[in-house]
């Protein structure tokens, strides 16, 4: 059976493992770095010290996660040269500046400043501080910028020619930094960043408001996870539409696989919303669809023709089932965000926001599903790329590096090992800080009447949570 | 006037690696030292000296990873897969020390664990590296446009020679770097590691420059031939004054002193390898110019590097200049 498992296949799923935990870290980080860049804006503002102590509850867990995402980014910039060693040949003169503007632009600012961040408020001050927290909130999305534009390149390359080495050559930069799938990627992946960060700091807000713990710092966090939730989802989903029409225009088959479409409708396609794709007999079985609303999604008219699998060759279908499923999830957990949203501001209305047990609870089960929605979405958008690497230009099979199969296993082998110990350690640490009190820098200045009970509101600080923030 | 776009890239690209090799090779080597402190505090005041910097010091490596898919496709694409091995090592050392920062603080019953970690990665990390650094001046074949080579072609006795150097080399650096940074006792006990490390590294890289021009004919005329000969006299010269230097600095109890000293050394060691090594990209096989990418990469790249790499520079050096001085233990944000 391991004849399988050839070089190719072993580096594709060495690829796609490190990248997907890889992921999980800068969808984190740039939504928790821009998240302290505006507590600390708002301690600086309204000289209110709730919102310096969640600052300094965060950014213990941004460390954290920031180290993970060092050194499986690490990881990542090394990959390309001993797995994909052809595409980094012939790549390289195009995505390899973007990648150095990135490092040029981002990691060093981010890791200039993070020490500052996380090390220096007492060395240099509130003011210059909040300046270092800033300039690691940029770095996040200077990097994500750069990314997202040498990912969309290989997607909907342009601004390019070949030469005789079968190297890409740049052309016209601009063409090549802002081509077609550029700006709706962008903003589509720093939208989720934002989403994704926003449900696990209202999980734990959450969490802590049903232990009813540090009720003002937990409020506060609930309280602003839920607005970005009602504002964001519902941009995230408009946003995501108008990605995928350009996908549609660009990457038809990848549309095609997400649809379920194996054949062409010539009087309007209905919108499969389950189902289970066989690819051996090329249709969808068990589907429950609404007939002619995919035409309407897509073509925005009821009757329009949309052509299917069925006009592309064999050989060049991405694998429909993983597609089909991966955007599903994405979708669902969307909907899902946006129902969430939507009923904390019927309890804000109702005034409940910080009573209501079953929003919390539910809050809390949502806290993973950014993540799980970012993961899907990559994997929709990266296997929806196949077989290529680059579009349309490259084959992934013809990207490989000449390598032995049992070099990639074995190091495959290795890397999962780590990252589960290395990474399961970290998630580990990362929860326990997150079921911590968020800490009081200064608990000898809280005075104030001793909380009866749970049920009594209480003042906002107590001196409870002096004596416990080191549980 | 036309510019030699590759030419400057090799020189920007042996700046960024130089510089990672410095600025890692200090908080890798605290790494290494680890073992030798088995106090808990002085641990800790170990692990902050570097705490705020490590992540600024390892992202010139990549840079030095991400530039040379930039500005030199062919020698990334060749010596990534010719090196898999130690690569694929290095990288995993370096994903359990760089975790380990953080980690340690945050578990009294797993802090032996990330302890270790710290230790045999940071150990790891540098040993992979100067066995890749041993394979890449045996020289590289490369056919084809890719690499030609076995896999364990990395795997030779001048390669683990090398790897050894590196180790102690970076240990060099480490205690060096505490002598600056730390107080009493245990700056004690960095100065006489320093002496040590000191002796080791100048017999690995004495082992190293003499071992090195038999591997080539190219290095052995580089370096026996007439006028470059004027660098064989003049290196070991100058390796000679920085030990020196590093000696009469630990005897005079001067705190930085002894790490410039050894910076130099590194320096001096670094320059030996690029007068081997030029005008080969990948020795033996591609020069600066096969291997660089078409000239509208490395300008488009350029125009931000001029621009960029001093400015980093600039806030690299505030960060260090806000952490100088030594390290206060009870300070760090834990």
């Amino acid at each position: 059976m391991f004849e399988a498992f050839d070089a190719t296949v072993l580096a594709r799923i060495q690829f796609a493992f490190t990248v997907s935990f890889h992921i999980i870290f800068p969808a984190f980080s740039i939504g928790l770095a821009s998240y302290l860049t505006v507590l600390e804006a708002l301690w600086l503002w309204k000289k209110d010290e709730v919102y310096l102590e969640l600052f300094n509850f965060w950014k213990t867990i941004f460390a954290v996660a920031f180290g993970m995402g060092v050194v499986s980014g690490i990881v990542m910039s090394y990959q390309f040269g001993t797995n994909w060693s052809v595409f980094s040949d012939k790549a390289g003169p195009v995505i390899g500046p973007l990648m150095g503007y990135e490092v040029l632009t981002a990691f060093f600012l981010e890791a200039g400043f993070l020490g500052i961040m996380l090390f220096g408020m007492n060395r240099v001050g509130p003011r210059l501080h909040f300046l270092a927290t800033a300039m690691v909130a940029l770095g996040t999305l200077i990097s994500a910028t750069w990314i997202l534009a040498a990912n969309s390149w290989m997607q909907t390359p342009a601004g390019f020619s070949i030469n005789e080495a079968g190297q890409f050559i740049p052309a016209d930069w601009s063409a090549i930094i802002f081509n077609p799938s550029f700006p709706y990627r962008l903003t589509h992946m720093v939208l989720a960043a934002y989403l994704t960060t926003a449900f696990v700091v209202g999980a734990c807000g959450a969490w802590h408001l049903l232990r009813k713990t540090a009720p003002r710092r937990a409020h506060t966090m609930f309280s602003m996870a839920m607005w970005m939730a009602a504002i964001v989802a519902p941009i995230q989903i408009f946003a995501g539409d108008l990605h995928g029409l350009n996908t549609l225009e660009h990457q038809p088959a990848k549309v095609m696989a997400m649809e379920g479409h194996y054949q062409s409708h010539e009087g309007g396609a209905p919108l499969i919303l389950f189902g289970v794709p066989n690819p051996a007999e090329k249709r969808i079985e068990y589907a429950v669809e609404i007939p002619k609303l995919s035409s309407l999604i897509l073509k925005h008219d009821l009757n329009a023709p949309l052509a299917g699998l069925d006009t592309i060759p064999d050989e060049l279908h991405p694998p429909v089932s993983i597609i089909f499923w991966s955007f599903r999830v994405m979708v669902a957990i969307g909907f899902a965000m946006l129902g969430i949203g939507i009923w904390s501001l019927w309890c804000r209305y109702r005034r409940t926001l910080d009573t209501n047990a079953w929003l919390h609870r539910t809050a809390v089960l949502m806290g993973p599903a950014g993540f799980v929605a970012v993961l899907s979405g990559w994997i929709t958008t990266e296997v929806g790329r196949q077989p290529y690497t680059i579009y349309g230009q490259l084959l992934t099979a013809n990207s490989i590096s000449p390598i032995e199969a049992p070099a990639v296993g074995f190091s495959l082998v290795a890397f999962i090992i780590v990252y589960f110990l290395v990474f399961g350690a970290g998630t580990f640490y990362i929860l326990r800080l997150m079921g911590r009190l968020p800490r009081d820098p200064m608990p000898e200045l809280e005075e104030g009447p001793l909380r009866t009970a749970g049920i009594t509101p209480g003042p906002a600080h107590t001196k409870l949570h002096g004596d416990h923030h080191d549980l | 006037m036309t510019f030699d776009l590759p030419l400057i890239w090799a020189a920007i690209i042996a700046f960024a690696v130089l510089a990672y090799v410095i600025l890692d090779g200090f908080d890798l080597g605290v790494g290494i030292l680890f073992p030798l402190f088995p106090e808990k505090h002085d641990r800790d005041v170990m692990m902050n000296s570097v705490a705020p910097v490590w992540d600024g010091n390892e992202t010139w490596l990549v840079l030095g990873g991400g530039g040379l898919m930039a500005v030199f496709p062919l020698a990334y694409a060749t010596v990534l897969p010719a090196l898999y091995a130690p690569i694929i090592a290095m990288l995993i050392g370096l994903i359990f020390r760089g975790v380990a920062f953080e980690y340690r603080w945050r578990t009294r019953r797993g802090e032996f664990l990330w302890n270790w970690a710290f230790a045999a990665g940071s150990t790891l990390a540098a040993f992979a590296q100067g066995l890749a650094l041993g394979a890449l001046v045996q020289g590289i074949p490369v056919e084809d446009r890719a690499y030609a080579g076995g896999w364990w072609d990395w795997l030779t006795p001048f390669s683990i020679v090398t790897g050894i150097a590196i180790v102690v080399g970076y240990g060099l650096l480490g205690a060096t770097w505490l002598v600056m940074k730390t107080h009493g006792d245990l700056a004690e006990r960095a100065r006489r590691l320093a002496v040590r490390c000191c002796f080791a590294t100048v017999a690995a890289m004495g082992i190293v420059s003499l071992w090195t021009p038999f591997l080539e004919p190219v290095y052995l005329e580089r370096w026996f031939g007439w006028p470059t000969a004027i660098f064989s006299v003049i290196v070991p010269l100058l390796v000679l004054g920085c030990v020196y230097l590093l000696l009469k600095g630990i005897r005079d109890r001067r705190d930085v002193q002894p790490f410039i000293a050894a910076l130099g050394l590194f320096v001096l060691g670094y320059i030996g390898i690029g007068i081997s090594f030029y005008p080969y990209m990948v020795p033996a096989s591609l020069t600066i110019w096969d291997a660089a990418a078409p000239d509208e990469s490395l300008a488009f790249l350029l125009a931000g590097a001029l621009v960029l790499v001093p400015i980093i520079l600039a806030y690299t050096g505030y960060a260090y200049w806000v952490f100088r001085g030594k390290v206060d233990p009870e300070e760090g944000y834990h």
